[in-house]
């Protein structure tokens, strides 16, 4: 091209989306494309801005599970859980025996209740080409049938356990209020065992679905245990060779503020975005999962290698698998002798609290006085970890699909980011959806 | 004779969205007959539990529709859907409208569901109920009453 030619046309095409639906809670999307190259894109996310950490001020320790269980409706028990670890880990206790295993029981029920929400009611639509499960259970009847049953029986572990479905109200720092009797789990037994049916019957349907051929090689985080598949503590390790006691998160991990965006966005220093969530516990600690687990992985064509965000789909449904057995397992086990808690004593110090959430690592950390009241609260939730995350796989799959109308470009964008199950907040929502399209 | 279900769905921690859990706690008091009371935070699978084989379902939750505070809307669901913009859906993307809709969809809601919505001003995280709210949720309950009497 000589200096005297004119350019040729800029085209550029902005993709808007004011309200992301079947996401939790509430986001937007932004992106910019031009000349067939993506220039930006957004994860604008409206979290209640760190209303819980300045909430939590000057309460007491011992109300942390509680308030914290409010951060979110479909993962309240990892809240719970996380602030009780980190209040335990302040007071210099642990929690051993029955009521560590009743802890993982709940927490059970807690990824089968929401990896059921995402597998049926959020996630398949994309897959299938429905705008939502309603659409989709006219054709589809059984499979959303599946998944209200798979869901309502972690709903039912939450309220035999917890106390009630959602935002449970036995647990405290230290264990339980009250251990159910024996009896009240025979019911669940039989449930459970339906379920695990249920869920390998998912993992099989799951595999059908038409999958984009999309991989990177992330970084990927989450919490490994010697003895089981990680939920309630473990040290912080990476398929990059990170391998650190939880205390250490803040060494190297750290939140990021963007302009457009409510929620902070981590790092790992001097690596960049990361990925938590199903994907990472299951590349890294495949071989902790039961024998029927691995079994109906195999068959599938599942493995530790997989790097492709959509079929995350298929790892919820193996982890749900894995819940019904682990919960059986626990069930099977439990005699309710011991009390149902430990005496937890406010000495002061630092405590520090990170488990596996249905959605990825969620980190606590609270600095409480000798009165046990809470001097500063710090919690980074798993989306707030992944958002950069899923900018990445944005800006990386767009330009393999800018054949596509703005309408299907939209719709695959959106799937991408559901590929995450983002929790963004637990705040009002209205499901509104607005495009706007700029050419010039 | 087919049971009547009063479910009262909201967050009890983020101010009016509670609304529909009060009016149901006001009619645990004096229930009337054949009529079963229940709160729920509003998720498709515990509402279409709660409603499952029920003759008839009237179900109370908190709006955010532009409406003055504490104006109640009236809406019978039983064969047209409810505008999923109306109602403060309390649980990600995903309640009474949906609830409703999935189980039409799967063919299992009860014949006659009615729909009450309390507009409210607050939902704050932590908030109580607004005092402007209080007097609306004793008037849906009037309302409800007066619904399962139907």
């Amino acid at each position: 091209m000589s200096p005297e030619d004119p350019p040729p046309p800029r085209t550029t095409r902005t993709i808007k989306v004011d309200y992301l639906a079947r996401v939790e809670g509430e986001g937007a999307m932004y992106l910019n494309v031009q000349d067939g190259k993506v220039e930006d894109v957004k994860l604008k996310i409206f979290e209640p801005p760190r209303f819980f950490e300045a909430f939590l001020r000057e309460r007491s320790f011992h109300e942390a599970p509680d308030i914290t269980a409010r951060i979110c409706g479909i993962c309240p028990v990892a809240y719970q859980m996380s602030s009780c670890h980190a209040m335990e880990d302040a007071a210099g206790v642990s929690v051993t025996g029955q009521i560590r295993d009743l802890r993982r029981l709940l927490y059970c029920g807690e990824w089968i209740e929401s990896h059921g929400l995402h597998v049926f009611m959020l996630h398949a639509p994309d897959f299938l080409g429905y705008p939502s499960a309603i659409e989709m259970a006219k054709d589809h009847r059984e499979i959303v049938e599946m998944g209200l049953k798979l869901k309502k029986i972690g709903n039912d572990i939450g309220i035999v356990l917890g106390g009630r479905e959602i935002h449970p109200v036995n647990v405290k720092v230290g264990g339980f209020y009250k251990a159910p009797p024996k009896k009240d789990f025979a019911k669940l037994e039989e449930d459970l065992k339906v379920a695990a049916d249920i869920a390998e019957k998912t993992v099989r349907w799951a595999a059908t679905l038409p999958f984009p051929d999309f991989e990177h090689d992330y970084e990927l985080v989450c919490l490994s245990h010697p003895d089981e598949y990680p939920m309630n503590e473990g040290r912080i390790i990476s398929n990059r060779g990170l391998d650190i006691p939880i205390s250490d998160y803040e060494q190297h991990f750290v939140e990021e503020h963007e302009p457009y965006t409510n929620a902070l966005q981590s790092i790992h220093k001097g690596h960049g975005a990361y990925f938590v969530g199903p994907m990472a516990r299951f590349a890294l600690n495949f071989e902790k999962l039961t024998p029927r687990c691995l079994a109906v992985a195999r068959a599938v064509g599942l493995d530790p290698a997989c790097r492709n965000p959509f079929r995350s789909i298929m790892i919820r449904s193996v982890e749900m698998l894995y819940a019904c057995e682990e919960a059986l397992r626990v069930i099977g086990n439990y005699e309710p002798t011991e009390a149902p808690s430990i005496e937890v004593d406010a000495s002061g110090g630092t405590g520090f609290g990170c488990t596996e959430a249905p959605r990825g690592l969620l980190y606590h950390r609270y600095r409480v006085d000798e009165q046990g009241d809470i001097l500063e609260a710090k919690i980074v939730p798993p989306t707030s970890q992944n958002q950069k995350t899923i900018e990445d796989d944005l800006r990386r799959l767009v330009p393999g699909y800018l054949h596509l109308n703005d309408d299907e470009l939209q719709w695959q964008c959106e799937q991408t980011i559901r590929n995450y199950d983002p929790c963004i907040s637990c705040a009002t929502h209205f499901l509104k959806i607005h495009r706007e399209e700029v050419s010039q | 004779m087919s049971r009547t279900v009063v479910i009262g769905v909201g967050n009890p921690m983020r101010g009016d969205d509670a609304a529909g859990r009060q009016v149901a706690r006001l009619l645990a008091k004096g229930c009337p007959a054949g009529v079963t009371i229940h709160e729920s935070t509003g998720t498709p699978d515990s509402l279409m539990d709660l409603w499952k084989d029920a003759g008839a379902a009237v179900l109370v939750d908190a709006s955010q529709s532009g409406n003055q505070p504490g104006d109640i809307e009236r809406f019978d669901v039983s064969t047209e859907p409810l505008p999923t913009s109306y109602l403060h859906c309390s649980t990600h993307a995903f309640g009474v409208a949906e609830a409703v809709e999935l189980a039409r969809s799967l063919g299992t809601l009860p014949p006659r569901v009615i729909v009450f919505g309390i507009e409210g001003i607050s939902f704050e995280h932590g908030a109580e109920l607004s005092d402007e709210i209080e007097e609306a949720v004793h008037r849906a309950a009037d309302l409800v009453k007066a619904e399962c009497q139907k």
